[in-house]
């Protein structure tokens, strides 16, 4: 019977999907002078954000008639400004050669059908990363798990014995905290926990942690804050 | 329009039966048509503390398999009109109890009675789940002690999730909860967590509080649900408990303890 070599039982490598915050530069005109103009006024606000960052060119919000961009000297204009372009999304099979014959990616063009807004968007392009709160009003109960895995959790009720809450920012509870309540999930040190009435099982903060057993006197049913002091876990009322 | 009322607790041996029995048979005496279920297969008792035992010929799962129809299966009662008991079966289990059977007998048991009392088995598993699925109310049965009203507050989380309501977006099951078991005495000595202290855990309606009697056990052994006992302090709670679900005005009688001798002199 074959048996696993060594290795096979420790890959090198892995390839997986990932999903990331990336930088669109999304063109509502061909013109390249004022395409510069513009871009030099917007770096210039945040230099340092724009630093070896990875771009993609978005050419959906051009008309659809007029797709004659100059690529090469955007291309070109963005590395000057420290900027790296990595692909483009939209536009026709020959601007695809051209991205291709210049060592750009091609991000397939799924969002055709949100048709481009025709003037320039009042706040920087930068998108920010996703921060969705979650707004619970009903008690959490024992061996209920709530998680909200993209911002702050807001709790407006009780969270009972053996309930479980997360978040990956911080997490206020308008109620007596009982159950275990876990911030800053994926390693957010600046995640607090706040709550009206402290008897939780478990507090963590970015997976420091500390048990029921361990809560001072003088805190237990009273407000309290948790937070991280320099890796430390801190229980304070409020 | 018929109402579905579940008996739940999570934990076992709170008084889930007794509190069918004797809420079913409450609703009867007010002469609702009302019907009380078991859904404890495999551990039947109702019949026994509705004290029909000797009467069973078809159960629940003969009536979701065919084998018999529901006319064969309900038992009336003989001391209170308008009361019926559909008793569980002794010999299968729980997954005997099918989604689709349970929604077909619910249905034409809609059509006749004004009540559905379901007596949930202990658990949080597939039998209580099916007690619970089609309830519109239910009465939390807690012992004012830690595990029963942690047992609860599961149950209560389940209710918001697992039941028809819940999965069809409808309003969700009302709550109420029902204390068993109360001692005022224990609770003034620090002994028993109080009606205060469960609900503010719970954080539901309190329905009614049952002292701990001894006629409750009686009246188990008995086969007499306990609100046909006039002289039963508990039986007495539980009508109250029907008065005020049924939405009269009533108050607490069961909480306070009468006080004794000494903190009366002295007004404590």
């Amino acid at each position: 019977m074959p048996s696993l070599s060594h290795n096979w039982s420790t890959p090198a490598l892995e390839l997986k999907g990932s999903l990331l915050t990336l930088m669109i530069l999304r063109l509502f005109e061909t013109d390249s002078e004022r395409i510069a103009e513009q871009l030099v006024t917007k770096i210039a606000q945040a230099p340092g954000l724009f630093q070896q960052a990875p771009v993609v060119i978005d050419l959906q919000a051009l008309p659809d008639d007029n797709q004659s961009i100059d690529l090469i000297e955007l291309i070109r204009l963005l590395r000057l400004h420290g900027l790296i372009p990595v692909a483009i999304r939209g536009g026709n099979s020959q601007q695809h050669q051209l991205a291709v014959s210049l060592n750009l990616g091609i991000m397939i063009d799924n969002s055709r059908a949100e048709r481009p807004r025709r003037y320039p968007e009042p706040e920087p392009v930068v998108a920010s990363p996703p921060c969705l709160t979650k707004i619970v009003t009903h008690p959490i109960r024992s061996g209920q798990q709530v998680v909200a895995l993209q911002g702050d959790l807001i709790v407006l009720a009780t969270v009972s014995h053996g309930a479980e809450i997360l978040a990956q920012r911080h997490i206020h509870v308008y109620g007596a905290l009982r159950g275990r309540a876990l911030a800053g999930v994926n390693g957010d040190g600046e995640a607090r926990i706040f709550c009206q009435q402290l008897d939780a099982e478990l507090v963590s903060i970015a997976g420091q942690y500390q048990i029921n057993e361990e809560l001072a006197n003088h805190l237990r049913g009273k407000p309290a804050q948790v937070y991280l002091d320099n890796d430390t876990l801190k229980i304070e009322p409020l | 329009m018929a109402k579905i009322i579940v008996v739940t607790s999570g934990k076992g041996g709170v008084g889930k039966t007794t509190t069918s029995a004797a809420f079913a048979t409450g609703l009867a005496l007010r002469g609702h048509q009302t019907v009380v279920i078991d859904f404890d297969v495999g551990l039947r008792n109702l019949d026994l503390v509705m004290g029909c035992e000797r009467r069973v010929v078809y159960d629940f799962v003969n009536v979701i398999n065919g084998e018999g129809n529901l006319n064969q299966a309900l038992i009336k009662d003989k001391r209170v009109e308008s009361l019926f008991i559909l008793p569980a079966s002794q010999t299968r289990d729980k997954e005997a109890l099918t989604m689709k059977g349970v929604a077909k007998v619910m249905e034409v048991l809609k059509k006749r009675f004004e009540y559905i009392i379901c007596d949930s088995p202990a658990g949080i598993e597939h039998g209580a789940i099916m007690a619970m699925y089609f309830a519109d109310e239910a009465l939390i049965v807690t012992n004012p002690e830690v595990s029963s009203v942690r047992d609860s507050d599961r149950i209560i989380g389940m209710l918001s999730s697992k039941t028809r309501r819940a999965v069809q977006n409808l309003p969700p099951v009302k709550e109420h909860l029902l204390l068993t078991r109360y001692s005022s005495k224990r609770v003034n000595t620090g002994d028993m967590l109080s009606a205060q202290d469960v609900q503010e855990i719970l954080a539901i309606p309190l329905l009614g509080v049952i002292p701990e009697s001894k006629s409750v056990l009686q009246a188990s052994n008995a086969g007499i649900p306990v609100t046909l006992d006039k002289n039963s302090n508990a039986g007495q709670a539980y009508l109250d408990v029907v008065a005020r679900f049924l939405g009269e005005e009533c108050p607490q009688r069961f909480i306070e303890d009468k006080k004794g001798f000494f903190s009366r002199l002295f007004g404590s």
